[in-house]
């Protein structure tokens, strides 16, 4: 079983509309959807939805207002700036705020502080009519979507145990905080979607820098390239000298938003539109580099 | 007047908005206008200005402890009170270790140990940078250090950094509806969310706007990259009385230069009039 992890440092590069395609090329493979605060490939895979699972996600300070003497210390000692003065006068957590480190509850000279847990944040399995998929649901401005991704992944690895699965398929995240890095640790393979954009280049710099780290071997899929054959030069320049092996590169198409408007991947759109047959060779091309291993140097 | 450009997703044009929005607002209030990039780790904001100056470099820490073995008893009282698993002691070993990847700096295990055994450090945080540029009241932006999982910490700082006495401050947020785009919307007068008529884009919005009404923020809507898509995000505007603060075309003229990094000269006369519009309704929702 072999685990890849779909990523491009800046959104809206395409990422999970190339990874619902690769989805409906894969067979036998489990999805995961780790972008846990915003994810989309719900939209495509409709998933059913078999098991709910809740997941800390950290706690949250309570002060109890008829047990608090008002002696501030909780609010000198909270480095969040999570506690404030409200309008009667007495000091309150800002649940968006707080990081629930439960010093202020431990230093209260009145014991009038409480931290609760937050559940707030749901992860489920699913049936999709290409296979297994693992996702999560984030509460309102919650934390730890680091650890989050870490739960979903490892069920993900789970299922595709059980299920003799060949692959596992991760949807990552934005970015290169938190949550990409849960997304890349311990991945098998990294496939990079770049836009041959100023922006989408500098973002995937830093995203190569963060996975090097790791150590995790990368390969590209240049998105839209036809926007800017130029800078799709410079991006294949970068790739070349970073020694990232280039799996093709699809021209900008509004299909793809037609098939997403019908809840279907591009490959169940358009079965032998030129972009399709292209990412079925992107996909054999994956599979080959993932199965022989050799070729990421 | 703070004014917060947020999307729920990311690739809906927000960092486009945002430097569209900098230099048409400058034009209008007199260049006292600030544009912050909080998109601590991934600032973008700033390849569009390759002549800007740059005005001043901060690196930013946060305060971590470090054990002082020869004063440490290996009592654990720091480990029991670190409510993220920091620090690690192991009293037979005498091993104590902080790691500094898990340390959310609160302090908690300062207060905890009675031996004096914790020195404050500093660890390095990101930098913050100011950029003088040819219009407008300058750039600000976050850059978080590689591998930290500390944005929300960072963009505190580069918040408590913007310069006030500026009419108007952009604060271009990070994608995504979790903590990070919460702090930069925290303390803003007014939310312009960035969205694109597609499933994804209206998905992502309706998260958004969920987070913003849990806020109490007032907010509004531009729609990008119009005509690509389907009529279900006006649709949605409509039956949520959420006010349409503009619409911008697709243009794939436009994303061209935008892939250059190229956008103010050259800007297609539909672009700029959308533009014109948007800062229109900006101002009566300012007033
Ligand atoms: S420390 Fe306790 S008693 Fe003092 S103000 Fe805070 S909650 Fe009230
Ligand atoms: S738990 Fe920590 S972050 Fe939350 S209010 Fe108390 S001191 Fe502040
Ligand atoms: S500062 Fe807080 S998070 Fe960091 S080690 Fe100390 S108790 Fe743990
Ligand atoms: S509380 Fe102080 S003395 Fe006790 S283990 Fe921690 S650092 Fe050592």
């Amino acid at each position: 079983m072999k685990e890849i992890t779909v990523l491009s440092g800046k959104g809206g590069a395409g990422k999970t509309s190339i990874t619902a395609a690769l989805a409906s090329l894969a067979q036998n493979a489990v999805f995961c959807d780790n972008d846990v605060d915003a994810s989309d490939l719900h939209l495509i895979l409709k998933p059913e939805i078999k098991e709910t699972h809740q997941f800390d996600s950290g706690s949250l300070a309570f002060i109890n207002q008829e047990t608090c003497t008002k002696c501030r210390t909780c609010q000198d000692v909270c480095r969040f700036e999570a506690i404030f003065t409200n309008n009667d006068g007495s000091p309150e957590v800002n649940p968006l705020q707080c990081e629930g480190c439960r010093l202020c509850e431990r230093l209260c000279p009145a014991d009038a502080i409480q931290t609760h847990q937050n559940l707030n944040n749901n992860w489920y399995v699913s049936y999709t009519r290409f296979g297994a998929m693992v996702h999560a649901k984030m509460g309102v401005g919650e934390e730890n979507s680091g650890k989050l991704v870490t739960r979903i992944r490892e069920k993900a690895r789970e299922i595709a145990l059980e299920n003799k699965a060949d692959f596992v398929l991760n949807d990552g995240p934005p970015g290169i905080g938190c949550t990409a890095i849960s997304s890349i640790t311990g991945t098998n393979a990294v496939l990079l979607v770049i836009e041959p954009t100023v922006s989408g280049l500098h973002d995937a710099k830093r995203l190569v820098e963060l996975v090097n780290s790791f150590q995790v071997p990368i390969c590209a899929i240049i998105n839209k390239y036809d926007i800017n054959t130029e800078f799709t030069a410079t991006v294949e320049s970068y790739l070349k000298e970073n020694k990232i092996v280039l799996v093709g590169k699809i021209p900008f198409s509004k299909m793809f938003v037609e098939s997403i408007l019908v809840e279907k991947s591009l490959i169940e759109f358009a079965p032998n539109h030129p972009i399709s047959l292209n990412l079925k060779s992107i996909w054999k091309m994956i599979r080959q580099l993932l199965i022989s291993k050799t070729c990421f140097q | 007047m703070q004014i917060a450009i947020a999307s729920g997703k990311g690739g809906t044009g927000k960092t486009t908005v945002s430097v569209n929005l900098y230099y048409f607002l400058s034009v209008k209030y007199n260049n006292k206008v600030q544009l912050i990039d909080c998109d601590v780790e991934e600032p973008n904001d700033m390849l569009f200005f390759p002549q800007a100056k740059k005005k001043s470099e901060t690196e930013v820490y946060t305060i971590v402890p470090e054990i002082d073995k020869a004063k440490c008893t290996f009592c654990k009282k720091c480990a029991v009170w670190c409510e993220f698993n920091a620090i690690s002691i192991v009293k037979n070993l005498k091993f104590a270790e902080v790691n500094y990847d898990l340390c959310h700096s609160c302090g908690a295990c300062f207060e905890a140990c009675t031996f004096d055994a914790l020195k404050q450090i500093e660890n390095p945080l990101g930098r913050i940078s100011e950029y003088q540029t040819t219009f407008g009241a300058g750039i600000m932006e976050g850059r978080l250090e590689i591998g930290s999982a500390m944005q929300t910490a960072l963009i505190k700082k580069v918040k408590k950094q913007a310069s006030t006495g500026q009419t108007i401050t952009l604060l271009d947020a990070p994608p995504g509806t979790s903590c990070p785009v919460v702090e930069t919307v925290a303390n803003a007068d007014y939310v312009i969310l960035v969205t694109e008529p597609t499933p994804f884009g209206l998905h992502d919005l309706k998260i958004a706007v969920e987070v913003l009404k849990e806020l109490k923020k007032p907010f509004g809507v531009i729609v990008n990259k119009a005509g690509l898509g389907n009529n279900d995000v006006y649709q949605f505007l409509k039956e949520n009385n959420i006010t349409l603060v503009g619409n911008i075309p697709f243009s794939k003229n436009y994303a061209a230069n935008y892939s250059r990094g190229d956008l103010f000269e050259n800007i297609p006369a539909e672009l700029e009039k959308s533009y014109h519009t948007i800062v229109d309704q900006l101002q009566l929702i300012i007033s």
